[in-house]
C-alpha cells in the first residue's frame, strides 16, 4: 500500500539540516517565531521613527546626531525637514499597522498556537504557511528599501490618499519611487496575509482533534479564527486598490486622479478619476484591519485572565458572539473615517449608526472581563498585569471612540490629536499589551525557559504608566484643536500647548527606553532563563500538555483526545484546582459541563 | 497494488480528525463509536480561496461602477470578437476537466475498465486553457490596433485590468492542473481526490468568473 | 508552579495595580473637569448644538471611563491575594446581567445620544444655503488658501488651471480678457465675511486633497479635487480666526493656513471695495 502523506503533516519525517529546520521551515512553530522576530524588528524600527518624530515636534531646529547619514537630503546636518518628518510618519504608521499589529498578535502567536490549541500536528497547508512568512518578509524588505531610494519614503501617510499618492513626484519629495515601493510592498503583504488567513480558517475547520468541538476551542483560538475571516475579505479589497494605485502612478491610468489638476506647476495628464474611490476602497479594508489588530489580543488576554483568575469567564458564548458581532459590524462602518471627506453627508449618518452599535459588543466584552474578576482568585504574574492593563487601555481608548462615532462631533475632532490618541490607545497600546501578555505567558512553552518575573513586572509598570502619560494628553490636545500630521506647530494657538508636547516627548523617550528591558529579558531568558516546567501556570488548554518546547510534530505522533471545555478551573481536579482538556477524568464539582454557556 | 492510487487509509495513525458535534468523547473514553466526518483541508481551502477571489473582483466591480459615475469620460468600446471564441474555449475546457475528473475518480476507486491513467482529458483541458490565455492576448492586440491602450480611457483601463487579473488567475489554475498531471503521472501516483476536486472547482470557477466579467463588460462597455 | 511568595499571598501587585489605575483615572479626569484644554469659544450659529453634544458625550464617556476603571481597580484589589481555600463566586446575575447592562444601559444611551446628536450635523449639511448668502469661493492648493468674491455681477468666472500664474497673482487661473464674468471677480489672500449673515463657501481644490477647518466656527470639510463641494454657515461674533488645512497635502501641510476675519456689515463692505480696487 502506498503511504499517502496525511493532510496536515506533509512532513511526516522530522526536518533535517539548518536551512530546513530554521529558515525555510514548514513547521508552524518556526514560522510563528519568524513572524514574531520580524515584528520585533518592525516595532523597534517604528518606535525609533516615533522618537525622531516626537523629538522634531518639540525641538524642530535641533540636530539629531547621525541622522544625516540615513538621509543627506531628508535631514541635512541632522535636522529633519518637513517632508522627511512626513516620510518618517508614513513609515512609522505602515510598519506598526501592518508589520507589527497584523504580524505579532495574529500571525506570530496564531501560527504557533492555533494548531496546538486545537490538537493538530500542523497547519492545513504547511508549505503555503512557509510562503506566507517569506512573502511577508519580502514585503518588509521592499518597504524598508524606500528609505534608501532617491526622494526617500513617501509622505502621504499610511493611508496614502490619492491624488497626493497617485500623481507622482510632482506632489512632493518621496512621491516618486518611494511611494511606488510602498504600494508594491503593501500589495505583496496582502498576498501573504490572504495565504495566512486561508491556512488559519482551513486548519480550524478541518484539523481539530477528536472531541474538540468549536465551542471547546480556547478563546485565543476563536479570536484567531474570527480575525482570519475578517482578514480574508479585507485584504482581498486592499490588493486591487493598491494595484489600481500603482497603475495610476506608472501606467498613466486615472482611477483616482481627476482632470485639471495643477500639481507642482504641471497640469497633470490624467482625467476623470475619483479621489474618494481610493478612500472608500482603502477604508473598506482599513476598518476591518483595526479589528484584525485588536481581536487576537482580546482572545489572548481572555485566555490569560482566565488562567490567572482560576475561573472561567462569566460566559464563554457571550465572548464569542461579541467577537463575531464586532467582526460582522466592522464591515459596515468604514465611512466613519470619511465623515467630512466630501462624501454624501447622508452616508455619514448611515455609517454612524453601526459605528455606535459596535459599542454594545465591546461593552459586553468589557463587562464580562470585569464581572469575571469578581469572586475570582487572581494570581498575578507579568502576563496577568498586561492582560489587566489591556482592559484598562481598551476602556480608555474605547470611550473616545464614542466621540468620533458621531459626525457632529467629528466635525470638530476630525484630523486632530484626539483621533491620534484614540487609535494609539486601542491599537498602539491595548493591542500591544496583548502581545506582551502573550509573550510572558507563552515564552516558557516556546523556549523551555522562564522569563524574569521581576523584569517583567518592571517592564509592565514603566510601560503602563508611560503609555498613559504619552497618549492621554493627546486627547486634551485634540480638544483644543491641535491638528495632526503637522511637522511643526506654527499656529497661533499652539503656544500654550507646547509644554504638553514636551511632556509627551519625554514620556515617549522614557517609555520607549523601557522596552529595552523587555528585549533584554527576552534575549537573556532565552539562553539563561530558569528551566520551565511543562505547565508553569497550571493551565488547562492543549499547549500545556506538551513538553516545553514542543517537539517538531507537536503531540509526538500521538493524537490528543479532548474531553472537556477549555476552562475547567475552580474544580477538583487530580492535579489541582483545574482539569486539562485532554484529561479523561470526570469533573467532580457542583458546576457540571453544561453550565459553561 | 503498487500502481493504484488510494485514498489515504483511514486509521488512527493519521492526525487531525475533527470533533464535530458527533464526535463528543464520553468520559469513559470509548473511541470505537466515533466516526470521522472531517473534510480534507483542500476541499475547505478551495472555497475559502474562491471567496477571496470573489471579493477582489467585487472590489474591482465597485471601482468600475464608481469610476464610471465620477466623470463623463466613459467611452463605449466594441468588445473584440475573439472574446466570444475564448469564452467557448474556456467553457469547453470545463467540460474536458469534468470528464477527466470523473474518469480519474473511477480509476482511483479501482473501478476503471483498464489500467491506463486517464490523463489525456487533463492534457486537453490544459491545452484549451492555454488557447484561452492566448486568445485573451489576441484581444489585447486587437484593442491596441484600435489605439486603445491601458491609459487611453477608463473603459480601456478596466478592460485590461479585469481581463489581465482573470488571466493571471487562469495561469495559476494551469499551474494547479500541471500539478495534478504530475502527481497522477508518477510511477507511484500520489494524487489525492481532494486535490483533484479542489483544482477542478478552481478551474470551473475561472469559467464562471469569466462569464460574469464578460457580462459586466458587455453591459457596461 | 513555584510556591507563592508572601507578596503574592497578600496580593501586593494587585493592590498596587488598583492604586495606580485609580490614580491614572483621576489624573486623566482632572484636566477635563478643570476645563483646562477646551475648544475655543464658539462663534457660529450652529456651534452651540455641537458643543452641547460634546458635553453630553463627555459626561457619558467620562462616567463610563471612571466607572470601568474604578470597577477594575476595586475588583483587582479585592480579589488578588485571596487565600487558596477561598471559594470562587459568581457576580450576581452572571453574564445575563452584563449583557443586559451593556445592551440596555449603554446601548440605549449611546444610540440615543448618537441619534439625537445628528441635529447639529443636519443643520450644517442638510439645509440649503440661504438665497441671500454671501458667496465666496475658496481654492486650496499646495500650500495656501485663496479666496474669490464674485463682484457686482454676482457670478464667478470660469477657472483655467493652465492659466494659473502665482508670480502675477493669478491664483485661480482667471482669464478676464475672454471671460466677462471674471472681470469683476475679487481675489484675496484672506477670507473676510460679514457677521450675522450666512456665508456660502464654495470649495475648489487645485491639486490634492486639503481641508478647511476653523475651530471657532465648528466647521470642517475636505476639498476633493474634481468635486464641487461647499459649506454654509453664519458667524455671530466679529474677530480674526485661523483657518487650518487638516488634510495631509504635502510637505507644507503644517504651514498651510489662512485667516478668517469676521467684520460688521459696513466694515465688510469697505473691505470688499478696498480689495476690488486692488485687483
Amino acid at each position: 500500500m502506498h503511504d499517502i502523506p496525511a493532510p496536515a503533516a506533509q512532513h511526516h519525517t522530522p526536518p533535517q539540516g539548518f536551512i530546513r529546520k530554521h529558515i525555510f521551515s514548514v513547521d508552524h512553530k518556526v514560522i510563528g517565531k519568524q513572524y514574531y522576530g520580524l515584528a520585533l524588528v518592525a516595532v523597534f524600527t517604528g518606535m525609533g521613527l516615533s522618537w525622531l518624530m516626537r523629538f522634531h515636534l518639540v525641538w524642530p531646529n535641533k540636530a539629531i546626531y547621525g541622522l544625516q547619514w540615513l538621509s543627506k537630503i531628508g535631514a541635512p546636518g541632522g535636522v529633519i525637514t518637513p517632508e522627511y518628518y512626513l516620510s518618517l510618519m508614513t513609515m512609522h504608521g505602515t510598519l506598526m499597522v501592518f508589520f507589527v499589529l497584523t504580524n505579532a498578535p495574529f500571525a506570530a502567536f496564531g501560527n504557533y498556537f492555533l494548531p496546538i490549541q486545537i490538537g493538530a500536528e500542523d497547519m492545513a497547508f504547511p508549505r503555503f504557511n512557509m510562503m506566507s512568512f517569506w512573502i511577508t518578509f519580502l514585503a518588509f524588505v521592499v518597504l524598508i528599501s524606500a528609505f534608501f531610494v532617491p526622494g526617500g519614503p513617501p509622505i502621504s501617510g499610511w493611508t496614502s490618499y490619492a491624488p497626493l499618492s497617485a500623481v507622482g513626484p510632482d506632489s512632493g519629495p518621496g512621491e516618486g519611487l518611494g511611494q511606488t515601493l510602498w504600494a508594491v510592498s503593501i500589495a505583496i503583504f496582502c498576498v501573504a496575509s490572504l495565504l495566512g488567513a486561508l491556512n488559519f480558517i482551513a486548519t480550524t475547520l478541518d484539523l481539530r482533534a477528536k472531541g474538540m468541538t468549536l465551542m471547546r476551542m480556547p478563546l485565543s483560538t476563536w479570536a484567531w479564527f474570527i480575525t482570519s475571516c475578517i482578514a480574508l475579505l479585507a485584504f482581498a479589497v486592499l490588493l486591487p486598490a493598491t494595484l489600481l494605485l500603482i497603475l495610476d502612478r506608472v501606467a498613466g491610468t486615472s482611477f483616482f486622479i481627476p482632470s485639471n489638476l495643477m500639481v507642482g506647476d504641471r497640469l497633470q495628464p490624467h482625467s476623470g478619476g475619483s479621489p474618494l474611490l481610493w478612500q472608500h476602497l482603502f477604508w473598506f479594508f482599513g476598518h476591518p484591519e483595526v479589528y484584525i489588530a485588536i481581536l487576537p489580543s482580546m482572545g489572548i488576554i481572555s485566555h490569560i485572565l482566565i488562567t490567572s483568575m482560576r475561573r472561567p469567564l462569566l460566559s464563554h458564548k457571550a465572548i464569542i458572539y461579541s467577537m463575531l458581532s464586532i467582526a460582522f459590524l466592522s464591515y459596515m462602518v468604514w465611512g466613519h473615517h470619511m465623515f467630512v471627506s466630501g462624501m454624501n453627508p447622508f452616508s455619514s449618518l448611515m455609517f454612524s449608526f453601526p459605528t455606535l452599535l459596535i459599542t454594545i459588543p465591546s461593552t459586553i466584552l468589557t463587562l464580562i472581563w470585569l464581572g469575571s474578576l469578581y469572586g475570582s482568585k487572581l494570581h498575578i504574574t507579568s502576563a496577568t498585569l498586561f492582560a489587566l492593563g489591556f482592559v484598562s487601555m481598551f476602556v480608555s481608548g474605547g470611550v473616545t471612540g464614542f466621540f468620533l462615532a458621531q459626525p457632529s462631533i467629528d466635525i470638530y475632532l476630525h484630523a486632530t490629536y484626539f483621533v491620534v490618541g484614540h487609535f494609539h490607545m486601542v491599537m498602539g497600546v491595548a493591542s500591544l499589551f496583548g502581545v506582551f501578555a502573550g509573550t510572558y505567558f507563552w515564552f516558557p512553552k516556546m523556549t523551555g525557559r522562564m522569563m524574569s518575573e521581576t523584569l517583567g513586572k518592571l517592564h509592565f509598570w514603566l510601560t503602563f504608566v508611560g503609555t498613559y502619560c504619552i497618549f492621554m494628553p493627546f486627547h486634551y490636545l485634540g480638544l483644543a484643536g491641535n491638528v495632526r500630521r503637522y511637522s511643526t506647530f506654527v499656529n497661533d494657538f499652539m503656544g500654550p500647548l507646547m509644554p504638553v508636547h514636551k511632556f509627551i516627548t519625554i514620556a515617549a523617550l522614557l517609555t520607549g527606553a523601557s522596552q529595552f528591558i523587555f528585549l533584554y529579558n527576552l534575549i537573556h531568558s532565552r539562553f539563561r532563563g530558569k528551566p520551565a516546567p511543562q505547565n508553569p501556570w497550571n493551565a488547562t488548554s492543549l499547549e500545556w500538555t506538551m513538553p516545553s518546547p514542543p517537539p517538531w510534530d507537536n503531540f509526538g505522533g500521538k493524537h490528543p483526545v479532548v474531553y472537556h471545555d477549555p476552562y475547567q478551573y475552580g474544580v477538583e481536579g487530580s492535579t489541582g484546582d483545574y482539569v486539562m482538556q485532554d484529561s479523561p477524568e470526570q469533573i467532580k464539582s457542583v458546576r457540571d459541563e453544561k453550565t459553561l454557556t | 497494488m503498487a500502481t493504484t492510487v488510494h485514498e489515504p487509509p483511514k486509521s488512527d495513525r493519521l492526525p487531525g480528525r475533527n470533533g464535530s458535534g458527533h464526535n463528543l468523547i464520553p468520559a469513559e473514553g470509548d473511541l470505537r463509536a466515533i466516526q470521522d466526518r472531517s473534510p480534507e483541508p483542500a476541499r475547505t481551502g478551495i472555497w475559502i480561496g474562491l471567496a477571496t477571489i470573489t471579493m477582489s473582483f467585487a472590489a474591482f466591480t465597485s471601482a468600475l461602477i464608481v469610476r464610471q459615475g465620477s466623470a463623463a469620460d466613459w467611452q463605449h468600446i466594441t468588445l473584440p470578437r475573439v472574446l466570444y471564441f475564448n469564452t467557448l474555449v474556456l467553457l469547453a475546457s470545463s467540460v474536458t476537466l469534468e470528464v477527466s475528473r470523473r474518469r480519474i475518480s473511477t480509476y482511483m476507486r479501482g473501478m476503471a475498465s483498464d489500467a491506463v491513467r486517464p490523463v489525456s482529458w487533463l492534457y486537453a483541458t490544459v491545452f484549451l486553457g492555454m488557447v484561452f490565455v492566448a486568445g485573451q492576448y489576441a484581444a489585447w492586440v486587437r484593442l491596441k490596433s484600435e489605439g486603445l491602450y491601458l491609459p487611453t480611457s477608463p473603459t480601456s483601463s478596466f478592460f485590461y485590468v479585469l481581463t489581465a487579473a482573470h488571466a493571471l488567475h487562469v495561469l495559476g489554475g494551469l499551474g494547479g492542473l500541471a500539478n495534478v498531471i504530475q502527481k497522477l503521472s508518477r510511477s507511484v501516483a500520489t494524487l489525492r481526490r481532494s486535490t483533484l476536486d479542489a483544482t477542478s472547482y478552481y478551474w470551473h470557477f475561472m469559467g464562471i468568473l469569466w462569464l460574469y466579467l464578460l457580462l459586466l463588460l458587455w453591459l457596461k462597455f | 508552579m513555584a510556591a507563592p511568595t508572601s507578596g503574592e499571598k497578600r496580593g501586593t501587585m494587585g493592590k498596587l495595580f488598583a492604586v495606580i489605575v485609580v490614580l491614572i483615572a483621576i489624573a486623566s479626569a482632572v484636566p477635563i473637569l478643570m476645563h483646562k484644554w477646551v475648544p475655543p469659544a464658539d462663534i457660529s450659529t450652529h456651534g452651540p448644538t455641537i458643543d452641547e453634544q460634546m458635553s453630553d458625550t463627555m459626561a457619558e464617556a467620562g462616567l463610563s471611563f471612571l466607572a470601568a476603571q474604578f470597577l477594575l481597580a476595586f475588583f483587582v484589589w479585592k480579589f488578588s491575594g485571596v487565600p487558596a481555600t477561598a471559594k470562587i463566586r459568581t457576580f450576581p446575575g452572571g453574564a445575563t446581567a452584563m449583557v443586559a447592562a451593556a445592551v440596555i444601559l449603554v446601548g440605549t444611551e449611546v444610540l440615543a445620544l448618537g441619534i439625537l446628536g445628528q441635529r447639529a450635523w443636519a443643520t450644517v449639511y442638510f439645509t440649503a444655503p440661504a438665497a441671500n448668502a454671501v458667496q465666496v469661493q475658496t481654492q486650496a492648493g499646495q500650500f495656501a488658501f485663496y479666496f474669490r468674491y464674485p463682484g457686482p455681477d454676482g457670478k464667478f468666472g470660469p477657472l483655467h488651471p493652465d492659466k494659473i500664474d502665482e508670480g502675477n497673482q493669478n491664483f485661480f487661473g482667471l482669464d478676464p480678457d475672454n471671460d466677462p464674468d471674471s472681470k469683476d471677480d475679487i481675489v484675496t489672500a484672506e477670507l473676510a465675511i460679514p457677521v450675522n449673515r450666512e456665508v456660502h463657501l464654495l470649495m475648489h481644490a487645485k491639486d490634492v486633497n486639503h481641508s478647511f477647518y476653523v475651530r471657532e466656527l465648528r466647521i470642517q470639510q475636505d476639498f476633493v479635487p474634481g468635486l464641487d463641494l461647499s459649506l454654509h454657515f453664519t458667524a455671530n461674533k466679529t474677530g480674526r480666526y485661523e483657518i487650518l488645512c487638516t488634510q495631509l497635502c504635502g510637505l507644507g501641510h503644517y504651514n498651510m493656513k489662512g485667516y478668517l476675519t469676521v467684520l460688521s456689515q459696513e466694515d465688510f463692505d469697505t473691505w470688499l471695495k478696498q480689495k476690488a480696487s486692488e485687483q
